[in-house]
């Protein structure tokens, strides 16, 4: 019998990611060059010009660019798709709203990476959390292993007719994007009939000519059409665990849900993560239950849509729950809590805390965790900032 | 003289264009030119109003509606995309106005051509943002009145001179740049012809006239086009394998004829005018002396 894997291999995040793309078997590629993300684009290159990845590659001159142009070729029927970061997605705002309302199920990954000024190309999540409401699903990777499944896991996603969204893959600068792990790298046959070929009903056609994102004006169906957009990213989530199920069996894989609790059986008090951090807060739990306080962290593998019901069922008989964002908003909570708290409200009286932890690349330790961990017990409601003094 | 231009109509009655407007005339004869195997792409502008609302549409074939900036990207992707399925004998064309062309979409424009892919690029030229209501674009010509250039008591009209686009693809050493006129309608046949045959990034500018923009007339669309080719206010030529070629009208007039039209212009003295002439003279020499090179 032929393994679903073909072997396992070194490799960071970056080249993960880029391997996930190939095994997709996707048609065309736009991409502009930043840090951290530069590599996957450099792997992707090379594998069209030595003749591995059978795709078209479009080194546009932006961002804005990037996303419009596969956009484009999406539309026309082929599978597509684009890598940025940081600025770069900040720059490709525009067109990511205009791929979803379209309704075109592109993947693409971003390397999270703080936003300027001051410049800074380390780690932090504001960037694709500017981004949460412009309707392309969101998948947070703890490993580069995640970083692979999820290319293939999300065009699944995305190509599902009841869902038809594009799906954002996110890794996080360095810490995944140019750290080595082992991962498996699936059976290129296997991945290709898991994924099969994009079948798009509504890609361009030239027999019966459409306009594709044409004018309405208010008593057209617009507001319809967005009510469409939002009932298929918000009921997803049944479609979402049911694919993560198949691919874990299909691949022999360990994908979470689109939660990923952990020790939260008999907890009293937990963390909600996402990103690679979250290995750093599940060492810090390990450790601290060891020493017998009862602790767990839920780890938000999807983040749009977000998984309120499940997150609801995991702190049910918690005395304290703390939220931490690696991304900052300024003149609220972070967006997570306010995620948090809102699928929660009238439903358990639970005290939810905030903690903005690792802007800029800040380290996050396992002192770091153990502080939050120890705040929950007492701590007030105000938005906590770790690891922060002045330098 | 046997007729040149297709009887095919690939745009129909019905769309929502002001009487007399200059782009329908540009897309009508671009389309013949073209064929029905023609994907066309269209950034916020005019004619992203014009087909009409969804899902009706005045063209018989597939438009591809993008962002103000996207044209020049987005009629990459979908070429690459559909030569990825070996569509590659359909035509991509981009259908932009001036402020998505000489302004937002420029550097889209740019890196398109540069990048080679194979695509016609449509500037359909009515020298100022028309559809969110004449706004000065980079496009608009020295002289002209618009809503952001009001004149108003200080004579604050455009005092920048226009931003030849098909100048700058020349630049570029684009395969195929043309200029093109309504106007003239079987000299826009004849380049879109060629630029068919011609495998690579093509870019036309098509001078446009808007009646409620330049205020005039709606039934003088045709012949403020041909005045501004006869006073050689928008010099028609054509560029092809580094080498230009100028068309030199049999019959020339004096540019005050062109602009006398136009309620754009009409706040200009005759001092104005006159720097205006010296100018169109001046560009007009410098387009004989390139076509010397």
């Amino acid at each position: 019998m032929e393994s679903v894997q073909s072997h396992r291999k070194i490799m960071t995040g970056n080249e993960a990611v880029a391997v996930g793309v190939k095994l997709a078997k996707v048609k065309v590629i736009a991409a502009y060059p930043i840090t951290p993300q530069t590599t996957i684009v450099e792997e992707l290159a090379d594998m069209v010009a030595n003749g591995e990845l059978d795709s078209k590659f479009i080194e546009v001159e932006s961002e804005h660019s990037a996303m419009s142009a596969v956009t484009a070729s999406e539309a026309s029927g082929v599978r597509s798709y684009t890598a940025s970061s940081s600025h770069g997605i900040l720059y490709m705002h525009e067109p990511l709203h205009w791929a979803a309302g379209m309704r075109l199920p592109l993947v693409m990954s971003v390397v999270n990476r703080a936003i300027g000024p001051p410049w800074n190309i380390w780690g932090e999540q504001t960037d694709t959390f500017n981004q949460k409401d412009t309707g392309w699903l969101q998948i947070y990777c703890e490993s580069n292993q995640e970083a692979m499944d999820s290319i293939l896991l999300g065009y699944k996603i995305a190509e599902n007719k009841k869902i038809l969204l594009p799906v954002m893959n996110m890794l996080d600068a360095f810490t995944l994007s140019h750290t080595s792990e082992p991962v498996d790298v699936r059976n290129q046959k296997k991945a290709a009939e898991y994924v099969g070929d994009l079948e798009l009903d509504s890609k361009l056609d030239f027999k019966n000519p459409a306009g594709y994102g044409s004018l309405l004006g208010p008593d057209g169906p617009f507001m319809e059409m967005k009510k469409d957009m939002r009932d298929s990213m918000y009921n997803a989530i049944g479609t979402i665990k049911n694919e993560i199920s198949n691919f874990n069996e299909q691949f022999s894989a360990e994908l979470p849900g689109l939660t990923d609790n952990f020790m939260m059986e008999d907890a009293d008090y937990a963390l909600v993560t996402a990103g690679a951090i979250s290995s750093t807060a599940k060492y810090t739990v390990r450790k601290l239950r060891e020493k017998g306080q009862k602790v767990g962290l839920i780890r938000l593998y999807f983040y749009r849509p977000f998984p309120g019901e499940d997150v609801l069922k995991a702190v049910k008989g918690l005395k304290g729950l703390g939220v931490v964002e690696r991304n900052l908003s300024f003149g609220q909570r972070g967006p997570t809590y306010e995620d948090v708290a809102t699928s929660l409200y009238g439903r358990v009286d639970i005290p939810i805390r905030n903690y903005v932890v690792g802007l800029g690349g800040r380290d996050i330790r396992v002192k770091d965790f153990e502080r939050m961990f120890e705040d929950l017990v007492e701590g007030d409601n105000e938005i906590e900032w770790v690891n922060v003094g002045v330098k | 003289m046997p007729l040149t231009i297709p009887r095919e109509e690939y745009m129909q009655q019905g769309h929502t264009a002001c009487a007399g407007c200059g782009a329908t005339l540009s897309m009508r004869y671009v389309l013949k030119g073209m064929g029905p195997k023609s994907a066309v792409v269209v950034p916020a502008s005019c004619w992203s109003v014009i087909p009409g609302e969804l899902p009706y549409t005045s063209l018989k074939v597939p438009l591809l509606y993008t962002p103000f900036a996207s044209a020049g990207a987005a009629i990459s992707g979908l070429r690459e995309g559909l030569d990825a399925q070996g569509k590659q004998d359909y035509n991509v064309i981009a259908f932009a106005g001036d402020g998505g062309t000489a302004d937002i979409g420029l550097q889209g424009l740019s890196a398109a051509v540069e990048r080679g892919h194979n695509v016609l690029y449509v500037m359909y030229d009515n020298e100022a943002y028309m559809n969110t209501g004449i706004q000065r674009s980079g496009s608009t010509p020295y002289g002209a009145w618009t809503t952001t250039t009001p004149v108003g008591s200080k004579r604050d009209y455009k005092r920048e001179n226009k931003k030849f686009v098909a100048d700058l693809m020349m630049a570029q050493n684009a395969p195929y740049v043309a200029t093109a006129a309504i106007g003239f309608p079987e000299d826009l046949e004849r380049k879109l012809s060629v630029a068919k045959s011609i495998k690579g990034p093509k870019f036309i500018q098509i001078l446009s006239p808007c009646p409620p923009g330049w205020n005039y007339n709606s039934a003088d669309t045709v012949r403020v086009s041909r005045l501004a080719v006869e006073s050689r206010i928008f010099p028609l030529y054509e560029f092809r394998n580094g080498k230009l070629t100028l068309f030199k009208p049999s019959k020339t007039v004096p540019v005050s004829q062109y602009l006398y039209l136009q309620g754009r212009f009409s706040h200009l003295y005759d001092s104005e005018v006159k720097v205006i002439e010296s100018a169109v003279e001046e560009r007009w020499q410098s387009l004989l002396r390139k076509e010397q090179v």
